[in-house]
C-alpha cells in the first residue's frame, strides 16, 4: 500500500495559549518534491511532527492516500514514513554502524548491516569516522548520521527539517543527490529550509507558511521544477 | 431538582451543625470506658466515610475521564481529590487523638489506619501533581489515582498479614442506643458538607476550565487576530 | 518482526548503551552503597546496628538506588531525543514500554548484585542460606518495581518538577511491594526460618507484579502517548 497523497485540512495546533498552526489545507503528492519555507516560528516544524504522526492535532483532520482511498494510522504508516528533525534522534554511546543497525532491525530491514554500510557511504560518511560513537561526531558528521538514519528503511514520505544545516558543500550535493532519486521514484517529499540553493530545479511544489497559516502556494508549471531566482523571488515576496 | 437538591443540603447543615453539637455534648450518654474521649468518634466515623467515598469518587472520575476525554469528569476529579485530602486529613488528625485516648499512643501501624494514611499520601501526590505538573498533568494525575486504586487492597492486605502477631486494635462497638440518634444525624450532617463541597468545587473547577476552552476556540477561530 | 524481538532488540540497546559509559551503573551502584552506610550509622544502638533493620536497609537502598538509575535512564532518552525515533519507529508502544521496564530492572539487578553481598558482610547476615528464594525475592521485587517506575518515569517525562514528583507519587504505590520484600528478607534471615511465610510473601510479591503489569499496560498509551 505504497502512498501517494498526504493530505490535510483545516489542521490547526494549538499548546496552550500559543496557535502553532491556524487552519492549514495542504495536499502532498508523490513524485513531487514541496519545500516548506518560512520564517522562524511560523509553525513548519510543528507541521512536520503532524506529518509524521507524533503530533497529535488540535483540530482538523489528517490523511494518507493510496489510490483514493485512505491508509489508516498505525505501524504499517509509521513504516513508511522517514524523518530528519532538529535533533539528532540518534544514540550517542553508539557507533554510526551500530545505529543503524539498531534502527534496521527496528524497521524490520533484511541484511542490516549491508545496507548501512551503503547508506554511510551514500552520506559520506568516512570508514573511520562510522565506528566511533555518535557523540564524538561533528555538527556535520551528525548530521550526516541523521540522514542516513532518515532514509536507511527507504521511506515512501520523506519529511526533512532543515537537512541542510551543518553540511559542506560535499554533503550538500550528496543530499540533493538523494532527494532527486526520491522525487524520480515518486516519493513524497518535504524539505523545511531556510536554504533553498541546492533544491533549485528539485522543488516542483512551494508553500510558504507565516505566523501557522498558508500564506502561499504554488505548483511548478511543468516537469521542471522552480528555478533559484524563481524561489528567492516567492520567499522574499511572502515572508518580508 | 439539582438546586433544590443543594438548598436542601444547606438547609441540613445549618440545621444540624448546631444541633448535632448540642446533642453530642449535652445530650448523649458518656461512654463507660473513655468517657469524654469518645465524643470525638461522631466526627471521626462520617468524616472516614466521606473520605472513601471522595477516593472512590476521584478513581471512578479518573478512569472515565482517561477513557473518554470529557471535561467534566477531570472536574469531579480534581474536586473529590482535593476533598479526598481535607477529609483525610481530618480523618487522621481526629483518629490519632482518639488513638492517643483509647490505647494511648497517637498511632498504631495497623492495616486500617496504614491503608488510610497511604492512601492519603496517594491523594496528596494526585493534588501535587495537579498543582505543580504543568500543562497535561490532568491525565497524569488521573493515571496516579487508577494506580492507587489498584494499589488499596494490596497495601491493606499485606499490613494485615504484616501485623496478625501485634494486638489488634478496638473494634467499633454496637453502639448504645442514647448514641444512635446523634450518631446518625451527624453521619448525615457529613453527607450533606460532602454534597455541598462537591457541587461548589466542580462547578468552579468545571468555571475554569469552560473559561480556558473558551479561549482556547477564540484562538482557533482566530478571534484575538 | 515478534513483540519478543522487537523487546529483546531494544533491551539489548539499552545494555548496549549503557555499558559504553556505565554512567548509570556507577552511580546507581554508589548511591545504593551510600544508602546502607547512612542507614546502618542512622540505627545504631549502644555501638551496634538495631537487630532486624538489616531487610530494610537493604530495601531502601535498591528503592532509592532505583529510583535515581530511573529518573537518570529517561533522562537520556529526553536529552538525545531519541524516544521520538523509537516512537517514529513501527515498533509496538508496548515493547517500548516493557524493553524500558526490562532495562530497568537489569540495571538494578546489576547494582543488587553489589549490594546484597556488601549488606551481607556488613551486618553478617545469612543471605545466602536459602539463595533460590533469595533470588525470587529480588527478581519479582526488582522487577514490580521496574515496571510501576517506568510508568510512572514515562508519565511525568515531559512534566515540570519531574525529578520531585517521581518519589512522590511512585513511593505510596510501591509499599505493597515494600512490605513483602523486607518480610521475605526478615524470614530468610531467622534463625529457624517460616518457610510457608516466606513463600506466601513471594507469592504476594508475584500477584504484585502481575497486577501492576496488567495495570500498567493498560493505562500507558492513554497516560504517555498525546
Amino acid at each position: 500500500m505504497t502512498i501517494d497523497t498526504l493530505t490535510v485540512s483545516a489542521l490547526t495546533k494549538r499548546y496552550g495559549f500559543h496557535r502553532a498552526l491556524a487552519k492549514v489545507d495542504l495536499t502532498l503528492y508523490a513524485g513531487k518534491l514541496c519545500a516548506l519555507l518560512g520564517p522562524n516560528g511560523a509553525g513548519k516544524s510543528t507541521l512536520l511532527g503532524i506529518l509524521s504522526t507524533l503530533v497529535r492535532p488540535t483540530q482538523g483532520k489528517i490523511s494518507y492516500g493510496h489510490n483514493g482511498s485512505e491508509v489508516n494510522a498505525g505501524s504499517e504508516l509509521r513504516a513508511q514514513i522517514g524523518v530528519l528533525a532538529h535533533s539528532s534522534l540518534v544514540y550517542g554511546e553508539l557507533t554510526a554502524v551500530e545505529n543503524l543497525e539498531f534502527f534496521g532491525r527496528l524497521y524490520q530491514l533484511g541484511d542490516v548491516s549491508a545496507r548501512a554500510q551503503a547508506l554511510l557511504d551514500d552520506v559520506g560518511l568516512g570508514d573511520k569516522a562510522r565506528h566511533r560513537p555518535a557523540r564524538t561526531f561533528s555538527r556535520g558528521m551528525m548530521q550526516r548520521l541523521s540522514l542516513a538514519r532518515a532514509l536507511l528503511h527507504d521511506p515512501q514520505i520523506l519529511l526533512l527539517d532543515e537537512p541542510f544545516t551543518g553540511l559542506d558543500r560535499q554533503g550538500a550535493a550528496a543530499l540533493a543527490r538523494s532527494l532527486a532519486s526520491a522525487r524520480a521514484q515518486k516519493r513524497i517529499v518535504l524539505v523545511v529550509t531556510h536554504d533553498f540553493e541546492p533544491l533549485a530545479d528539485l522543488t516542483d511544489h512551494v508553500v510558504v507558511l507565516r505566523r501557522g497559516k498558508v500564506v502561499h502556494e504554488q505548483l511548478s508549471a511543468g516537469e521542471e521544477g522552480f528555478r533559484y531566482d524563481e524561489l528567492k523571488e516567492i520567499y522574499h515576496r511572502y515572508t518580508e | 431538582m439539582k438546586r433544590g437538591l443543594f438548598f436542601a443540603a444547606v438547609g441540613v447543615c445549618a440545621v444540624l451543625f448546631p444541633y448535632t453539637i448540642y446533642l453530642i455534648f449535652f445530650k448523649a450518654p458518656l461512654d463507660r470506658k473513655l468517657f469524654f474521649n469518645q465524643k470525638i468518634f461522631y466526627y471521626h466515623v462520617p468524616n472516614a466515610a466521606m473520605l472513601f467515598v471522595s477516593v472512590i469518587m476521584c478513581g471512578i472520575a479518573s478512569f472515565m475521564f482517561l477513557r473518554k476525554r470529557e471535561g467534566r469528569w477531570d472536574d469531579l476529579a480534581e474536586a473529590s481529590g482535593e476533598l479526598a485530602v481535607l477529609f483525610g486529613l481530618i480523618v487522621l488528625v481526629t483518629g490519632s487523638i482518639w488513638g492517643k485516648a483509647a490505647w494511648g499512643k497517637w498511632w498504631q501501624w495497623d492495616a486500617r489506619l496504614t491503608t488510610s494514611l497511604l492512601l492519603w499520601m496517594v491523594m496528596v501526590g494526585y493534588v501535587l501533581v495537579r498543582k505543580y505538573g504543568g500543562p497535561g498533568s490532568e491525565r497524569l494525575a488521573a493515571g496516579l489515582a487508577i494506580f492507587g486504586m489498584a494499589d488499596v487492597p494490596l497495601i491493606y492486605f499485606s499490613v494485615k498479614i504484616w501485623r496478625t502477631l501485634h494486638p489488634k486494635t478496638s473494634v467499633v462497638k454496637s453502639l448504645e442506643p442514647g448514641m444512635r440518634g446523634p450518631f446518625w444525624l451527624s453521619f448525615l450532617l457529613f453527607l450533606a458538607m460532602f454534597y455541598i463541597l462537591i457541587t461548589l468545587r466542580t462547578r468552579a473547577a468545571a468555571a475554569t476550565r469552560e473559561l480556558r476552552e473558551l479561549h482556547e476556540s477564540g484562538l482557533d477561530a482566530g478571534v484575538f487576530e | 518482526m515478534s513483540f519478543f524481538r522487537q523487546v529483546s532488540t531494544l533491551v539489548w540497546k539499552d545494555l548496549r548503551v549503557e555499558f559504553r559509559s556505565r554512567e548509570i551503573l556507577y552511580t546507581m551502584a554508589f548511591f545504593a552503597a551510600m544508602i546502607v552506610l547512612i542507614f546502618s550509622f542512622a540505627f545504631i544502638k549502644e555501638g551496634q546496628v538495631v537487630d532486624g533493620v538489616v531487610p530494610g536497609i537493604l530495601w531502601a537502598a535498591i528503592v532509592f538506588g532505583g529510583t535515581l538509575g530511573l529518573s537518570r535512564a529517561f533522562d537520556r532518552e529526553r536529552e538525545s531525543d531519541t524516544m521520538r525515533a523509537l516512537l517514529l519507529s513501527p515498533t509496538s508502544r508496548t515493547a517500548i514500554f516493557l524493553g524500558k521496564a526490562i532495562g530497568i530492572a537489569v540495571f538494578i539487578l546489576v547494582v543488587e548484585v553489589v549490594v546484597v553481598p556488601m549488606v551481607a558482610l556488613l551486618f553478617g547476615a545469612p543471605l545466602f542460606r536459602d539463595p533460590h528464594l533469595l533470588i525470587a525475592t529480588l527478581l519479582l521485587g526488582t522487577f514490580g518495581f521496574a515496571v510501576v517506575g517506568s510508568v510512572f518515569a514515562a508519565m511525568l517525562l515531559r512534566t515540570r518538577s519531574r525529578d520531585v514528583l517521581l518519589p512522590v507519587t511512585l513511593y505510596p504505590i510501591l509499599v505493597p511491594l515494600l512490605i513483602a520484600g523486607t518480610k521475605s528478607t526478615a524470614g530468610l534471615l531467622e534463625v529457624a526460618p517460616n518457610y510457608s511465610a516466606i513463600y506466601f510473601w513471594i507469592k504476594f510479591l508475584l500477584v504484585y507484579d502481575a497486577i501492576f503489569v496488567v495495570v500498567a499496560l493498560g493505562t500507558f498509551e492513554s497516560l504517555v502517548i498525546e
